[in-house]
């Protein structure tokens, strides 16, 4: 083992010992504990940023592994670490993107009693999301998976008096394991018929899973179901929008630009087999698709500025999805067009929370955008990041949204009509309902006392946000190659999507300049068509009644077992022998049983 | 005399002492120490390399019927001991003030640890079944006499269904040792196992259904489970710590060590029934868990349910999962125990153990919030912790069972079923922490406090036996795993 390899190992285990230290030792200490997160998320960033320059050609990979569980030819689990293109680019997003939302949480959450435990647990959160990275196989990835989710959990649930927020924290993570259900499946049928859980291995088996193609598309749907999970693709995608509840800041990383996205670089990680299986890509696609509409019908419809940018994230989840299913074979190795606009999008959606976050400190957590206006004004560095964010997003021109987004518009141009029609009308949504956020909240006059109160953070919360915003103007240039090597070019698709752009802007600007209150109403929209309320049916109807049924069947059972031992033991006799504190009872119980045993021993 | 016998009677000379009026928890805490320094140490000595049964002590009982007092340990019974050993030292550690006839109270203590020690190392049957009942007797009494709520009705419905299921496993065990031919009958397990191919096959089945439903009532098997709710409920906390903790898992020691081995016709034979059972135990227990309204009910049914899994390794009868459900049997053990020991703080200083009458514990109990948290999620299998390794091991290995791999086998349908259970155990250990320890504080929960020094000690202890399986399952697998090869080997 060269130093090489052990760049990813520090990368990985560093947060976890700076949340080991931080939960165990530094607890009571408010300023040891910031500190110790901040500079562990910062070393994680310069190691990042050392692994990135390492060759990462296909075989070049640095891979390192000791074995976790060891039954020979019967199960092996490794506990390894790779550190390939795919993983080099995702670590410098989660460093990267880490590091300004550890840097600003030191600002949003300084008036915050429990800030050991937050950055505690944000240290956690990002030792499970570099597991997740690094990991160099299923079984690992798994478990880094449901690290993040109880990370994740912990965080939503972070000022837990709310009851709203255990509710959410709650929601999350069961909805998460109802998608991890499926992945374990998944996990198990690959490993059934290739015998291992190593990417690797998978990938060099690729011919023997092939030879059953029903089996392969069933169980890499079931692995899909990790991502529905993760990624809140409809119809698990109930729990994001609620997950707001936590910090504004674990909203912008966990929430926005990574954890979320895990479900997408899984997919990445497994584009040799979805490549392979053209039903299973299809319905991936499918899944992308419809989640981006919804959400993107759903966002227009908010108030919340958090639950639009919410809805907004898993709308473009939807797009990423929707390009790992269009694209397999372009997704291989670097991840293609889906972790492109991951890349982009983690950077201007974090700056978009962040910047709705600095927003909701300002106002005293006000996150009614009716109750905003005018906030460009009053918060002149926020409000700009801001809007560089909403353009870098809705698709502006040569910003780094619109390259990415593209790039995914090209790829579903190539494989399916109706998939590209469905993404460019998402792409007009998009531009709608962001384009209506820009101007109720930052535009016009301010609607309420505390808006008209607005003012920009101090440096450590507005350098996250100019940061940020210069990479959402700067990281779609150059960088596409890092994804994948573009074989098509079409001049269409970049002019339609600069069409559906203007289109939605303008809509949004006729219709919300200088409004005072909501112009539209459709409420099909505005309550998320329902979902909640029809999931909520169905646990009622179902879970709650079959558990109350069988409480009461279990009830009965027991009554019925006391019965018959009651009439069968005769009461009178027994309960005298059973007198408690009466030892001859026992011993007579233990007795007959030796006695019995000799009987049958000895005379049978 | 080895090392053994000390663990297995020092209990008991320390029970007789505070019997003839030593001073009951500092020499109960002794002897917890002593059991616990002395598996180490026993573990530390024991030839990995060598494998097998060590520290081995014969003492003839009976020589015409086979009987002896024998004694030995390998991997398998060195973590089970480990098991009993660090129960018993948080159990004791745990136990509130006793108001009434301290004395006996921890001479039962001590009882249950020796019996359970005494079971997890003997070598011969006789003394396995005789060790198990020496254990649950002092259960029964500490039940009845130091018990909660409906103690009496408790203590009788324990002792009638444990007694029950002891006398079918006694029928059982009679009837395997008479399926051996006249010359060759002995209670030795390592002679038995040895002249295993001397057991008629058509005669496996009609064996193992009795061992099956003996065992299985006394790990609280569908339907044969009711007992265990209630016992639970009523229990003192160190008598529930103890049982659910370590004695229970006395059942799935017989099943992988006496009747997985010896009879494997017989488990083919009755490996469906197993399969529906265990499904039942996952998904009917675990509804039946969320519909319950107190901790300690849904601890009990929690811990009814998880034998599910222990159930399926089993029913997997292949090194994976049997290696899978051994370090289950012993994850479960420290989660539950950690669980039932907070349980127990909170009984002395709640009016009521319902949900709706507690909330916002967090705020005032942050220990309490961390600890109860970690246990709850270990219990739920997240990685980290022995738990989630086990299942997983439970898990790939049942997946395997059944030869062809493209095709869906009961096993694997039973694997399906399984894993959704997983996502309920989220359901209802969730909704019970939220309710519990989240929201505001309710007035109910006034008086609660951080326990007491020892029982945050005896909590933190068995976590960190649960995180050291979490994080590296080999630190106990590489005990449990050879004598598993063992028990499969041709």
């Amino acid at each position: 083992m060269n130093t090489a390899h052990l760049i990813p190992w520090f990368i990985l285990l560093n947060p976890l010992i700076a949340a080991a230290l931080i939960l165990f030792v530094t607890r009571k200490c408010h300023a040891s504990s910031t500190t110790l997160s901040v500079m562990s998320s910062f070393f994680g960033l310069c190691a990042a940023l050392i692994a990135f320059t390492f060759p990462s050609g296909h075989g070049h990979a640095i891979h390192s592994a000791v074995n976790w569980l060891d039954f020979g030819g019967a199960l092996t689990v490794p506990f390894g670490v790779q550190l390939d293109a795919l993983a080099q680019v995702m670590l410098l997003v989660v460093t990267g993107v880490g590091f300004l939302v550890h840097l600003y949480s030191t600002v949003y959450m300084e008036h915050d009693d429990a800030r050991p435990r937050f950055f505690g647990h944000l240290s956690l959160f990002m030792f499970s999301m570099l597991g997740i990275v690094l990991a160099d196989n299923f079984a690992m990835m798994f478990i880094f998976w449901e690290l993040v989710g109880v990370s994740s959990y912990l965080l939503i649930g972070h000022w837990f008096t709310r009851d709203a927020a255990g509710k959410a924290a709650n929601k999350a993570f069961i909805m998460n394991r109802i998608g991890d259900f499926g992945f374990m499946i998944g996990i198990l049928m690959l490993w059934g018929s290739a015998g291992t859980v190593t990417f690797a291995g998978l990938e060099a088996a690729k011919g023997a899973l092939t030879t059953s193609p029903a089996y392969l598309t069933v169980a890499l749907l079931c692995i899909f179901c990790g991502t529905l999970g993760k990624s809140a693709q409809f119809p698990l995608h109930t729990w994001l929008p609620d997950a707001m509840e936590g910090p504004t800041p674990v909203s912008a990383l966990i929430h926005a630009a990574t954890m979320v996205a895990a479900g997408v670089f899984m997919l990445a990680r497994v584009a040799f087999l979805i490549g392979v299986s053209p039903d299973a890509a299809c319905v991936i696609a499918w899944v992308g698709g419809i989640t981006a509409l919804l959400a993107a019908l759903m966002a227009t419809q908010q108030d919340d500025i958090k639950r639009i940018l919410a809805y907004s994230t898993l709308s473009q989840l939807g797009y990423m999805v929707m390009a790992i299913g269009v694209a397999p074979d372009l997704s291989q190795h670097g991840g293609g067009p889906a972790m492109f606009h991951l890349f982009t999008h983690a950077f201007f959606k974090a700056l978009l929370f962040l910047g709705a976050g600095a927003v909701i400190h300002a106002l005293h957590h006000e996150q009614d955008i009716w109750k905003m206006g005018g906030l460009l004004k009053k918060m002149p560095l926020t409000g700009r990041t801001f809007a560089i964010g909403t353009l870098a997003l809705t698709g502006f021109p040569f910003l780094a949204g619109f390259f990415s987004k593209d790039s995914i518009l090209l790829a579903a141009h190539g494989a399916s009509t109706a998939l590209f029609i469905v993404g460019l009308g998402v792409a007009v949504l998009t531009a709608f309902y962001m384009t209506r956020l820009f101007v109720v909240a930052f535009l016009g006059k301010p609607r309420t006392e505390a808006a008209s109160h607005g003012h920009d953070g101090p440096a450590r919360m507005t350098a996250p946000l100019v940061i940020l915003a210069v990479l959402s103007v700067i990281a779609g240039y150059g960088t596409s190659k890092w994804f994948f090597h573009p074989h098509d070019y079409s001049m269409l698709v970049p002019l339609l999507a600069t069409g559906a752009f203007t289109l939605g802007t303008f809509a949004a600007w006729t219709l919300y300049n200088g409004k005072d209150r909501e112009p539209l109403s459709l409420p099909l929209f505005r309550n998320k068509f329902y979902l909640d309320e029809i999931y909520g049916a169905i646990v009622t109807g179902t879970q709650d009644v079959l558990a109350w049924f069988a409480g009461c069947v279990d009830a009965l059972l027991s009554g019925l077992v006391r019965a018959t031992g009651m009439a069968a033991y005769g009461a009178g006799v027994v309960l005298r022998l059973f007198q408690f504190g009466n030892l001859q009872g026992y011993a007579f119980i233990f007795g007959a049983g030796v006695v019995a045993l000799v009987w049958l021993v000895v005379f049978k | 005399m080895t090392v053994l016998n000390f663990i297995v009677l020092l209990p008991i000379l320390n029970a007789l002492a505070i019997a003839f009026g030593a001073p009951a928890r500092k020499s109960a805490l002794l002897s917890a120490w002593t059991q616990l320094i002395l598996t180490l140490f026993a573990i530390a000595g024991y030839n990995t390399a060598k494998g097998g049964y060590q520290f081995g002590s014969t003492w003839q009982v009976a020589p015409d019927w086979g009987i002896a007092f024998t004694l030995g340990a390998d991997g398998l019974s060195l973590v089970m001991l480990l098991l009993t050993a660090v129960v018993t030292l948080a159990a004791v550690w745990a136990t509130p003030r006793i108001e009434k006839r301290e004395n006996l109270f921890f001479v039962c203590v001590l009882l249950i640890s020796a019996g359970a020690a005494g079971a997890f190392a003997s070598v011969d049957l006789f003394f396995f079944y005789a060790f198990h009942e020496l254990a649950l007797i002092p259960t029964f009494l500490l039940i009845g006499i130091w018990g909660h709520g409906e103690r009496q009705v408790a203590a009788w419905k324990t002792t009638i269904y444990l007694a029950v299921g002891s006398i079918i496993l006694l029928v059982g065990i009679a009837k395997l040792y008479l399926a051996f031919p006249v010359e060759a009958r002995t209670f030795d397990l390592t002679v038995m196992q040895a002249n295993r191919a001397l057991i008629p096959a058509d005669a496996q089945a009609g064996i193992y259904i009795w061992l099956l439903i003996g065992f299985g009532i006394l790990i609280s098997l569908f339907p044969f489970h009711s007992w265990a709710p209630l016992a639970y409920a009523s229990a003192p906390t160190p008598a529930a710590m103890l049982h659910a903790g370590v004695l229970k898992k006395f059942g799935l020691y017989g099943l992988i060590r006496v009747a997985l081995p010896l009879l494997p016709e017989g488990a083919k034979a009755w490996a469906n029934l197993l399969l529906v059972l265990l499904v039942c135990n996952i998904l009917y227990i675990g509804l039946v868990t969320i519909a319950q309204k107190r901790l300690d009910w849904m601890l009990g049914y929690s811990s009814v349910m998880h034998m599910g899994y222990a159930f399926l390794g089993i029913a997997a009868a292949n090194v994976v999962g049997v290696t899978g459900a051994a370090l289950l049997m012993l994850a479960h053990g420290l989660s539950i125990a950690a669980l039932f020991a907070m349980c127990g703080h909170l009984r002395q200083t709640t009016p009521s153990l319902a949900f709706t009458s507690m909330g916002g514990l967090a705020k005032r109990a942050p220990f309490l919030g961390y600890a109860f948290g970690m246990a709850a999620f270990a219990s739920i299998g997240l990685p980290g912790f022995a738990n989630f390794a086990s299942e997983l091991m439970v898990f790939f290995g049942a997946w395997k069972t059944g030869g062809a791999t493209l095709n869906f086998g009961p096993v694997q349908i039973a694997t399906i079923c399984a894993l959704w259970g997983v996502v309920i155990s989220a359901v209802y250990m969730l909704r019970a922490y939220r309710q519990m320890f989240q929201g505001e504080p309710h007035d109910n929960t006034a008086a609660v406090t951080d326990p007491a020094c020892c029982t945050r000690w005896a909590v933190l202890i068995l976590l960190a036996a649960l995180l050291v399986g979490g994080l590296w399952p080999k630190s106990y697998v590489n005990f449990i795993q050879p004598s598993v090869e063992a028990l499969f080997a041709k």
